[in-house]
């Protein structure tokens, strides 16, 4: 049994601690001191101190407490110190008596207080009164931990511009004042909806990101599929539900997405039984739970389809028929052009090419999706399907002049190819 | 905390409306600016008279000049605003979302900057 003041024991304690707790410790600290830079620094200096006294004074029995208490107390000293060196900020004395006067210790954190200052933080970071990338950058920094530089690589924007967009945001949230709360009950289903938007999109991102040489950055869908199960584990309404879901029946097909060269392989060509079968049930058990209750939304239709493709041992067994029905609900929940297209697709498949390829033109000769490279890639290929060659290659081409991303790219390319040869 | 509602909307579809439409709008404006008194939420506001109506004043370099029409043509003009006493911007967000011309225009939720410190 390691001595309580063993520096390295203490040192590992520490960063395991690190690890699983400070998520929750900034969550809660944001609501005491009401300022997300205050909160980040108090959580700095509270580790910081951990790192001094543990070893001397032995592991707290609470950590959680001891560094939430330790944090505040910090942050009042350098809101103190600070007005009194600089008569431009005596104004921080003023805050730092309001902070300590309103929340005295103990403080109340029972697990259930701080699972609500979770959830405040991510409605925070995710209120659709600051701008959807914004919402993004906000949300991988201070609920999932990112560093502004990991944020920046994932999504291919320079580090300051990244930084910028995390400044703005907090900068509104204080100007506007937005609220540090869990919605109303009355607007907590639009609430949710930007939240499971805000990850839905940094899944995408992992999951066919939009340009550069590597078509899934798995790090991001891995931490997206976190996000999904921390919301589920704090609010388990059913979209909620239903989006992990969608998210782990889609990841489960990752490896078998990309040959060994690097090359995208449609669903139609890949090996299933790369598949990820454990995730795929847990997919499937969490679709069946989010459409026991209620009409489904959009997420639970969308996981209802990812399912019927995961059970499916082969592409010519799926269930194409039900698969329409199902988007045929969904146009209804989101009557988009990219649905329409989806459609299309599924109806190809059940119906024939001259069916599906009929609602495409629709599509593009209304206007819409005209500089969609999937339009143009499924045009292609049920002109293919059809024989219609030159039709086939002046779409595949189309769709290669509007993806920037190197195994689209490729799979065109090959596409045109063997259409060509 | 305060915050001001500007009410853009389009004059041109207004100005074609039947008087029943109008009457209606009207209606639906009294009952609001009533409900927010009685809320607490409701500090001034007014309804504005069209754009034609505007002068646009500018002074530079000492000298004073008056245009006619809006500071700037745009799709939707200015057409009332309310000023409001709010706890934050969610509570900002439910009042605008209740002003009859966010239906059919769109409502810019500003809060104003805090008053100087007194002298």
């Amino acid at each position: 049994m390691p001595q309580p003041n063993d520096p390295a024991a203490v040192r590992d304690t520490i960063d395991a601690i690190y690890r699983a707790e400070s998520r929750r410790v900034l969550a809660t600290l944001i609501r005491l001191l009401g300022d997300f830079d205050l909160a980040e620094e108090a959580l700095h200096d509270a580790f910081a101190a951990a790192v001094e006294r543990w070893p001397v004074d032995g592991t707290p029995t609470n950590p959680r407490a001891w560094l939430v208490s330790t944090g505040r107390f910090k942050s009042i000293d350098r809101l103190r110190r600070r007005a009194k060196f600089d008569d431009h900020l005596a104004h921080l004395a003023d805050v730092a008596e309001r902070l300590a006067s309103t929340v005295t210790p103990p403080f109340d954190l029972d697990d259930e207080q701080v699972e609500d200052d979770r959830l405040r933080l991510i409605f925070t970071c995710c209120h659709p009164a600051l701008a959807g990338d914004a919402q993004i950058a906000l949300t991988l920094r201070e609920v999932c931990g990112l560093t502004t530089e990991e944020i920046a690589r994932a999504f291919l924007t320079p580090a300051p511009t990244l930084a910028q967009r995390i400044v703005r945001a907090k900068n509104k949230i204080r100007d506007a004042n937005i609220p540090y709360q869990i919605p109303a009950r009355a607007e907590l289903q639009d609430r949710l909806d930007s939240v499971l938007h805000v990850i839905y999109l940094v899944f995408n991102e992992g999951y066919s990101a939009s340009s550069g040489t590597s078509l899934t950055r798995h790090d991001l869908s891995e931490e997206a599929i976190r996000l999904g199960r921390l919301l589920v584990e704090l609010l388990p309404e059913r979209e909620a539900v239903a989006l992990l879901a969608l998210m782990l029946l889609h990841d489960a097909r990752r490896s078998a997405r990309v040959s060994g060269d690097g090359d995208l392989l449609l669903l139609d060509e890949q090996d299933r039984t790369r598949w990820n079968r454990e995730q795929i049930d847990e997919g499937r058990h969490l679709v069946e739970q989010a459409l026991s209750s209620g009409a489904p939304g959009r997420y639970g239709i969308q996981a209802a389809i990812a399912a019927i493709h995961a059970e499916s041992p082969n592409a010519d067994a799926t269930d194409w028929p039900q698969i329409v029905r199902l988007y045929d609900i969904l146009l209804v929940l989101e009557p988009t052009p990219v649905v329409e297209l989806n459609r299309a697709v599924a109806v190809a498949m059940d119906d024939g090419p001259d069916a599906g390829l009929a609602l495409i033109d629709a599509i593009l000769a209304r206007g819409d999706l005209t500089d969609y490279y999937l339009a143009h890639s499924a045009r292609a290929d049920l002109c293919r399907r059809l024989g219609r060659r030159a039709d086939a290659i002046a779409a595949y081409e189309r769709a290669l002049s509007l993806t920037k991303q190197e195994p689209e790219r490729r799979f065109l390319e090959r596409r045109l190819v063997s259409i060509r040869g | 905390m305060k915050y001001l509602c500007l009410i853009y909307d389009n004059e041109q579809s207004w100005a074609n409306a039947s008087k029943d439409k109008i009457d209606a709008m009207k209606g639906e404006y009294y009952a609001f600016s009533d409900d927010i008194r009685k809320s607490g939420h409701y500090v001034g506001g007014s309804g504005l008279q069209p754009t034609a109506t505007a002068t646009t004043v500018r002074v530079r370099n000492g000298k004073v000049s008056t245009t006619d029409g809006p500071f700037a043509e745009t799709k939707e003009q200015l057409g009332g605003f309310y000023l409001i006493d709010a706890k934050d911007l969610n509570d900002a967000i439910q009042v605008a979302a209740r002003i009859p011309g966010a239906k059919s225009g769109s409502i810019e939720v500003r809060p104003t900057l805090p008053p100087p410190p007194a002298a």
